[in-house]
């Protein structure tokens, strides 16, 4: 039953993964950014699948909430109409598939011929308490600097999207 | 057959072929970022797959700063992208070409 939950779970994030980069029926970044909500939420079915409750909740809300809100919202601000009928060169095709290639094989390469650590049954869970803990103790101090880059990236968007910089 | 770690880092792999696929043949810098946060969530499988495989939460810990990160970034760059429409009209990366010579 689980097996057959991750292989329905990653087969989506794939294909709905494909859409967003490829799709062949439609250039348009609306239909992009839909297809990368639908991908974002399978892979918080894998990271269920993985006992991480906390983090498949944080994606959902994080990721398919607000920064896809922040995508639509950009892509409704600008005027992208002309980009549809663009198309794709081939230089780039080949270089994307070189490139995607090399990786390909390299990550292959490594996984072959590696020992992927503990082998022991999992039993972690990744629920709110334990990951609290260690954020508030063990992470303290990363979590408090993480807080400081969120200020710092808000200051620059407001003085990035003033009208007239000084 | 069980689905082990290799499973979960081959997904991985493919998603972040995805996403490199996109960032580098998509010309539109909207999808560029798409592109981008493809990749981002790729490397959090792994490290999640990591996390539980080998029974320790920091690979967790490490992929909650990544997603915020990550946000933070995404504003900041949406903002530029915005901010050079407003200057060039345009979000198509062919068409910035102020730096060619």
């Amino acid at each position: 039953m689980r097996d057959a939950l991750f292989y329905i779970l990653a087969f989506l994030t794939l294909v709905f993964g494909f859409l967003v980069v490829a799709n062949p029926f439609s250039r348009n970044p609306v239909t992009s950014a839909m297809f990368l909500v639908l991908t974002l939420g399978s892979l918080a079915g894998l990271f269920v699948l993985l006992h991480a409750f906390f983090l498949a909740a944080v994606q959902v809300l994080v990721y398919a909430g607000a920064v896809m809100v922040l995508f639509l919202f950009v892509i409704m601000l600008l005027d992208l109409r002309a980009e549809e009928r663009r198309k794709i060169k081939v230089a780039g095709a080949v270089a994307a598939l070189i490139s995607v290639g090399t990786i390909v094989a390299l990550f292959l390469q490594i996984l072959s011929g590696a020992s992927l650590g503990a082998r022991s049954a999992p039993t972690l869970e990744g629920a709110t308490l334990p990951l609290g803990q260690l954020l508030f103790k063990q992470y303290l101090l990363p979590f408090e600097i993480v807080s400081v880059l969120l200020l710092v990236a808000m200051v620059g968007v407001v003085l990035l999207s003033k009208k007239d910089l000084k | 057959m069980n689905v082990g770690l290799e499973h979960y880092l081959v997904v991985s792999m493919l998603l972040f072929a995805l996403g490199l696929m996109g960032v580098i043949v998509r010309r539109n810098l909207l999808v560029i970022y798409m592109g981008l946060e493809l990749m981002l969530n790729a490397a959090n499988l792994a490290l999640v797959a990591f996390s539980r495989f080998n029974n320790t939460l920091d690979g967790q810990v490490f992929v909650f700063f990544i997603i915020t990160v990550a946000a933070a970034e995404v504003s900041v760059g949406l903002a530029l992208i915005v901010a050079l429409y407003r200057k060039h009209q345009t979000a198509h990366v062919e068409d910035l070409t102020t730096m060619k010579l």
